[in-house]
């Protein structure tokens, strides 16, 4: 078996350092070596975006990545939305528009309208359907989660 | 996922003895969405995974007087990303932001999507069409490859044992030049395409004829395909909608298509003609704009 890697990484504004082999996934560090098993794993190979995760400002499929990959990044998982015991303003309005039915994507779907947030903080509604492109949902026909990233990004813009 | 060793060069050198010591049990990786995705369902199992990420020269993008050039290890976003890409090359924003969704493209290169060399590649028939060189480094030196001649086969490259490509050059495009590139998919969104097409045109001062055009077509051949007599057709001539039909004609004959889930060959074959008809109609558009 080859020999298993230090890696060292900053995820959700903490630093933290872990042995893994060179096999295991981005996803699979998180939920198994790390015990954040907010990201999920759908189809494990880059098409749901169940596993989105942000590296170093850059919205990625954590299943397509591997752990040892990480070393020296910046990770932010759902776990990091929140603060304080505060949802963040995306939660807050998935939750109020009922941007989700089963919640197994949801997840998914906050990094990556974050990332979109980050990167366009008052996207159009063809930009908002664009950066979720690589999210999929079978529960809410997308209406109510692009409803609720628009409500988000009044509520970011009235906290300012 | 099978077990392997997973080393981070930092150095060309190093990367090419790392090449060079384990043949073909040896596996570059740039993006990953391609290799990664083909380890877990066992479809490449090598012994040594070369993260391409920490070497300097696989990472550059540059624009200097001859054109740019693009790093293999250069993200699909870093390229969207960059503004004189966008105004020198709009046809290599046309495809890399087509690429599976945000997520997909904040990994995934350009130089993986050449590697990997699937008919369907998305970046392929835009490089092809803006004349890109492929620079390859090897055991035994430097090698260049127009990118028309990188592609053998579904899945199979010119690169030889231990043979990296580092990066693609593309020529500066002329002043009357434009480019585009597109892609029939049944969605929206982050699917294959049923073929995809690319145009680059230069015309003459005026807007009235062509100097030069090159039209490659995708996902429609065994490889990415460049229709040379499709370009060569409207060099000289002027710019009418009836040789725009004409080199459509062509490129629809040119094709060799297979059916399968995503269409038929007779779907294929008419949707080559179409989609250059478009692409040459694009890349004139682009032309007369002043945007390349």
């Amino acid at each position: 078996m080859s020999s298993k890697k230090r890696v060292a990484a900053t995820v959700n504004g903490e630093g933290v350092e872990f042995l893994c082999e060179p096999r295991q996934s981005l996803l699979e560090v998180l939920r198994e070596k790390l015990s954040m098993t907010g990201t999920k794993e759908g189809c494990n190979d880059g098409n749901c975006g169940a596993c989105s995760v942000i590296v170093d400002g850059t919205l990625v499929n954590s299943c397509c990545m591997l752990g040892v990959e990480i070393d020296g990044c910046d990770v932010q998982t759902v776990e990091g939305l929140a603060k304080k015991g505060r949802l963040h303003p995306l939660q807050k309005t998935f939750l109020e528009e009922t941007g989700m039915q089963c919640g197994f994507c949801t997840p998914g779907f906050l990094m990556s309208s974050k990332a979109l947030l980050d990167a366009h903080p008052k996207p159009s509604e063809h930009q908002i359907r664009h950066w979720l492109s690589g999210n999929l949902c079978r529960c809410t026909g997308y209406d109510k989660i692009v409803r609720a990233v628009q409500k988000a990004v009044r509520l970011l813009e009235a906290e300012k | 996922m099978h077990d392997f060793q997973y080393v981070t060069p930092d150095t060309l050198k190093e990367a090419m003895k790392l090449l060079a010591s384990h043949g073909h049990g040896a596996q570059l990786l740039a993006g990953g969405t391609d290799l990664i995705v083909k380890m877990r369902v066992r479809r490449s199992r090598p012994e040594l995974v070369v993260d391409a990420k920490h070497i300097p020269e696989l990472n550059v993008l540059k624009h200097n007087a001859e054109g740019l050039t693009i790093g293999a290890a250069v993200s699909c976003r870093r390229i969207y990303l960059d503004e004189r890409i966008a105004a020198q090359y709009p046809a290599l924003v046309d495809c890399t932001t087509l690429v599976g969704g945000i997520q997909i493209q904040g990994r995934a290169t350009i130089g993986g999507n050449l590697c990997n060399a699937a008919p369907s590649a998305d970046t392929i028939p835009a490089l092809i069409a803006l004349g890109a060189v492929a620079h390859l480094r090897g055991p035994k030196g430097k090698r260049k490859l127009a990118v028309e001649e990188f592609c053998l086969g579904p899945g199979k490259t010119a690169l030889r044992k231990g043979e990296m490509l580092v990066h693609l050059k593309i020529p500066k495009p002329a002043r009357n030049a434009g480019a585009f590139f597109l892609r029939f998919i049944p969605r929206n969104e982050m699917d294959i395409a049923v073929v995809n097409a690319a145009a680059a045109v230069e015309l003459d001062a005026r807007g009235k004829k062509f100097v030069s055009a090159r039209i490659a077509i995708g996902a429609a051949a065994p490889t990415p395909l460049y229709v040379e007599e499709a370009g060569a057709l409207l060099a000289g001539e002027p710019v009418s909608e009836n040789l725009i039909a004409e080199a459509a004609r062509i490129a629809a004959l040119a094709v060799r298509p297979i059916t399968d889930m995503r269409g038929t060959i007779e779907q294929r074959r008419d949707l080559a003609g179409v989609l250059t008809a478009r692409a040459l109609r694009g890349a004139i558009r682009r032309a007369k704009e002043g945007k390349k």
